[in-house]
Formats: structure tokens, sequence, C-alpha cells
């Protein structure tokens, strides 16, 4: 085959030509198959990317968002909420809620990984992620209906349980204090077992020669976890790192919007929930449309800056 | 899962040959008792909250309420249910999750697999281009005004249920996934196959992509499913015709809204017996509406940790 004749070659390169000739008339069924998806990204992703225009607009809805006439200064709607009253409220609560999720959320599913990956009895193994996966399908609305239940002045069992040690129950929900560690403990309660599932992914992966070295060295377990399993899915942390910080800004809105209530406001007005009232309640469009602009730019701003130093310093990046 | 087992007969072996290890097969022994002891406590806070509400579903009100029953039912009753499924509401809104699941899916299903099978073709011309115009979705968006105009005002799909399948119709990110099955799973060479046997490349995804794709269509329509069975966000913004309100809608209502009463026909209950009630049946409520993920859950368990795997393949 390698030493053949050059009429054979010329005979696999016609062919090749051939095939590729006809693979290019034949490609139009592929892009006939792009249609419907090129119309929706079209129509569902970069109409509504237009849509932003209303950040600088004055908007009048007889006119629609390119009739309407552009805001004076075009910077205006930006103006009015860097200066309400609200914008260091909702800027802080925003950031002090994501960090405190990222911060305790981020490294729990890693130290269950690779607890996980030290089970040696696979029943067991498999037993305990069944169960800590499962909270992962309860809907927003379940998961915020439970803590509300459990937590009613009442009636809910960690009242009645307080009050059994001697102690006075109280509507958790309405103290303002208790919000972030009921926001960032059912998210932790809820997602642990399924963020760890790409970690233990990334652990199958470590190749077993090096813990046999190891072994041989005289390692032991932990020694065996820190220095062969922690770098092992170092790359995969940092990933997930840098998509995270992409979401700082984002904190879960509908979590937060369905927990939050008139004596909480303080610590659970956010970005996103201060945005929604704006627009989908008060109807100002315009400066609601701002609002999420400027936080889509600064989430935008973070993940590149995150991944920017992520490929400085250890050469894992996204791009 | 296979490694654990390679890791034992290897510790056998090397203990059985070097003395020196048998000293650390005793630290491990207790490594091993304190992590197995760690892991059952997570389990245990995870698992509780979940057998709390259900046991307290199937419990007498006044029993789950004044706190006799901690874990298991207490005088094991039928009664909250027996109220749920009178109640109209939520039937209709049962029926009108399951319509607006099932065909949402079905839609998602199709548009991702127009997608996801293109994107994997090698010989595709400007599948770099289209690529990069996607993920660039995945992080930026025109945000909540913009949308609503759109799907609201100038498409004027409100009230309809539409407005709950379309926006969504492809999630990028389960695009990638299928995407990366397509094109590290189904070797190449068969595309070509096809191609030199006359097959077209529709013929090629109909007759051999497909068939070959069972179980990530399986996980992606069922990440899909779960996220329409779920979803609560979509249906306030664009749908207040209570007839057609999906559950999630109706479910906030009695759930984060205080109003479990609204579900009982007040009769000759004293207020107090009500409330208490009302408290209870939040809990059938709460496990009615997650019965289906239930029911699907531990069928799929496998494949959805799959799905998660195949897309960590590409970051």
């Amino acid at each position: 085959m390698k030493n053949g004749d050059n009429a054979k070659v010329r005979k696999r390169m016609s062919l090749k030509q051939f095939i590729i000739a006809k693979r290019i008339n034949r490609n139009w069924q592929l892009y006939l198959m792009l249609i419907p998806v090129i119309a929706f990204f079209a129509v569902f992703c970069y109409a509504p990317m237009y849509g932003i225009t209303l950040a600088f607009k004055d908007y009048k809805v007889l006119k629609g968002i390119m009739g309407s006439p552009w805001a004076n200064p075009w910077y205006k709607y930006f103006l009015q909420f860097f200066q309400s009253p609200y914008f260091s409220r909702v800027l802080s609560n925003t950031i002090i809620v994501s960090l405190e999720s990222l911060v305790l959320g981020f490294p729990l599913p890693i130290i269950l990984a690779l607890s996980l990956n030290e089970v040696k009895s696979i029943k067991y193994k498999k037993f305990v992620q069944n169960i800590t996966y499962a909270p992962h399908f309860l809907s927003v609305l379940v998961l915020v209906g439970v803590i509300k239940a459990f937590t009613n002045s009442d009636y809910g069992i960690v009242n009645i349980v307080i009050r059994k040690l001697g102690g006075e129950g109280y509507n958790w929900m309405q103290k303002a204090s208790l919000f972030r560690p009921l926001y960032v403990g059912s998210g932790i309660w809820q997602n642990i077992g399924w963020d760890s599932i790409i970690y233990i992914a990334a652990l199958a992966g470590i190749d077993p020669g090096l813990h046999e070295a190891a072994m041989i060295d005289g390692a032991n377990r932990m020694q065996r976890i820190w220095h062969i399993n922690l770098p092992g899915i170092m790359p995969t942390m940092v990933i997930l790192l840098i998509l995270n910080s992409g979401h700082i800004m984002n904190v879960g809105f509908e979590k937060v919007f369905l927990m939050q209530n008139d004596l909480n406001l303080s610590v659970s007005d956010v970005i996103a929930t201060y945005s929604y009232r704006i627009g989908i309640e008060s109807a100002q469009y315009s400066l609601s449309t701002a609002i999420s602009l400027f936080n889509s730019v600064i989430n935008c701003a973070l993940l590149v800056l995150v991944n920017t130093c992520s490929r400085k310093l250890s050469e894992t990046s996204l791009w | 899962m296979g490694k654990g087992e390679f890791e034992m007969t290897k510790a056998k072996k090397i203990s059985a040959n070097h003395s020196a290890l048998d000293r650390m097969s005793h630290g491990d022994k207790v490594f091993e008792v304190i992590n197995c002891i760690f892991l059952g406590i997570v389990a245990c806070i995870i698992l509780y909250p979940l057998i709390y509400v259900v046991s307290a579903s199937f419990s007498d009100a006044m029993s789950v309420t004044s706190g006799k029953m901690i874990l298991w039912p207490v005088d094991l009753t039928l009664e909250n249910y027996q109220e749920v499924f009178k109640n109209d509401n939520i039937m209709r809104g049962y029926r009108n999750s399951l319509i607006i699941m099932a065909s949402g899916t079905a839609l998602n299903l199709v548009m991702t697999i127009l997608a996801a099978f293109p994107m994997s073709r090698r010989d595709l011309w400007g599948r770099n281009v289209l690529m990069k115009l996607m993920t660039f979705c995945m992080f930026f968006s025109g945000g909540l005004i913009p949308t609503y105009l759109l799907v609201g005002k100038t498409l004027g799909l409100m009230n309809n249920w539409l407005a709950l399948i379309l926006p969504g119709a492809i999630s990028v990110y389960n695009m990638i996934i299928m995407r990366t099955y397509f094109s590290t799973s189904i070797p190449y060479e068969l595309h070509e196959a096809a191609d030199i046997d006359g097959c077209t490349p529709f013929g090629t995804l109909i007759r051999i992509v497909l068939p070959l794709s069972g179980p990530i269509i399986a996980v992606i329509g069922l990440y899909y499913a779960v996220g329409h069975w779920n979803s609560y966000f979509s249906a306030l913004l664009y749908i207040n015709q209570e007839n057609i309100q999906p559950l999630q809608l109706y479910l906030r209502k009695v759930l984060t809204a205080n109003n479990a009463q609204a579900l009982m026909e007040m009769g000759a209950d004293e207020a107090a017996r009500a409330a208490m009630r009302a408290e209870t049946i939040k809990y059938s409520v709460i496990v009615v509406s997650s019965v289906p993920m239930l029911i699907i859950y531990p069928f799929v368990q496998k494949f959805f940790v799959k799905g998660v795997m195949i897309g960590a393949v590409k970051g």
C-alpha cells in the first residue's frame, strides 16, 4: 500500500477528490438542518441583544424599541441606577450572597468526591451517591416551600426541636440575619452531590500507577490524597472556578426571589430582583435594562479577568 | 469503581511482599472507618429532610404540628392526599405541566439534534464561526426586559404555552454535550462509509447516528424534562390565565404564600386545626408535585451521571 505505484495513487486521489466534490454537493442538507437552529439563535438570543439598546433609549410603548428616541445623555439610566439609594444595597447584597455561596459551596463537593473515592465497598459508595444526588431534582419552589414549612414559627420541625430544648421558636424566614445562612445552606444541601460528580469522574481518570508508586515509596492515604488526587483534579477545579466566577453577579434569582419578603429585604434584595421589580412590576423598561446590562458586563469582565489570571498562573483556561 | 478493586488487590500484594507496609494497612483501616462514618453522616443530613417530608405527608396533622412525628409517620392517614386530589387546581396544573413538559422536551430534542449533528461534522464549512456564535449566548444574553418584550409583545405569546417552550428550545450546554458524544463515540469513518455508499447526511443521521445515540438522547431529554417540570419563572411572566397555568405556579401560591387554607373547604373545623391541617397538606403537595421526578430518578440516575461526564470532557 505504502509503495503503491503512481497509477494507484492517482486513482486514490481522484477517488478522494470525487468524494470531496460529492460531499460539498451533499452538505446542503446539513445547512438545511441548521436553518431552524440559526433562526432560533437569531430570534431568541441575538434579537434580545439588540433590545439592549433600550438601556440607552427613552422607551415609548407605542413606538417600540426601534422608534423610541435616544436618551439624553446616553448614560441617563445608568446614572439613575448609580445614584439611586438602592444601588449600594443591591450591589453589596449580590456580591456577598454569591461570594458566600462560592466560598462555602465550591470546596464541599470536592471534599465529598475525594472522600467517596476512598470508599472500597462499591455498594456503600453507590448508596451514598444516590442519596446525595436526589435533592438536585427538586424544584426551587419545593425547596423554598420545604424551608418555609420547616422553619414555620408554630409547626415547623426546627422550631419544635428548639422549643423542646428550651429555646424560643420564631419564624426563621422573617429574620434578616438568617436569610444568607438559609440560602447558602439549602444550596449546599441541594447541590453538593450533583456538583461532586464531575470531580468523581476526574478522579477516576487518575493513573493508578501513581498510587502504586507512592505506596511503594511509603506514602499513606492522606499523603496520596494530598499529593496525587488533589493535583489530579486541579484542572477541573480551575475550569469550574472560572465558570463560576462568570456567574458571581448572577445569584440564583429564582430562589432569592421566592425567599424574599418585606422583613428580609435589606439583605435579600439583589441586582436581579431589583431589576425585576423595576422592570416587570413598575414597567420602567429602560432603567431595568440598564441595570441588567451593568450586571452582564461585570459578569463577562470577571470571567475574562479570572480566565486570564488562571492562564498566567496555572496554564488552565477556557480559551 | 474498577479502580477500587485494582487498588485493593495491589495493596494486598504489596503488603504481602513488604513488611514495612503492614503497619500502614492498620492506619488505612482507621482511615477507612472514619471516612465511612463521615459519609454516613453526610448521607443522613441530606436524607433526613426528604424522609421527614414524606412521613409528614402520611401523618395526622395533629401529630406533625405537635412534634410527635420526628422521623417515621405517626397515626398513618391518607387524609392529606385526599384533600390534594380533591383540589381541581392541582389536578389541572398537573395536566398542564405534563403537556408542557412532553411537547417542550420533544421540541428541545429535535432542535438540539438538528444543531448537534451538523456541528459534529468535520466537513461542515463555517463550523467554528457558528460554534463561537452559539457559545457566546451561554455567557451573554439580552436580559430580562428585552426577552420579555420580544416574547410577550413582539411575538404576542402572552398566555400561550409556546412562550414557555420556544425561548429555551436549545440549551447550548446540552447541545455541546450531544455534539461531543456524536463526534467522539461515533467514528468518523462511519460517516465516510455511509457517504461512499451514497447515503445523504440526513440518511446518516436517521440510519446511523440516532440508533447509536440512545443513551445520550435519553440523558439530554431528561435534563430538559426536569427543567420544564421544575420551571416556574417564565410561567410567572407570561401565563396569567389560571386555567392554563402549570403546576409550579399553583405550588407557589400554596407553598410560599401561606395559602394552604385555600386548598381546604373550611367547614366546622376550628381555625387552629385548619391551620395545622394546612401545614401538613403542604407536605403532601410537595410529594405529589415531585412524584414524576421521584419515579424517573432511580431509573436514569446512572445515565445522568454519564451525561455530566461527557460534558466534562469538553469542560
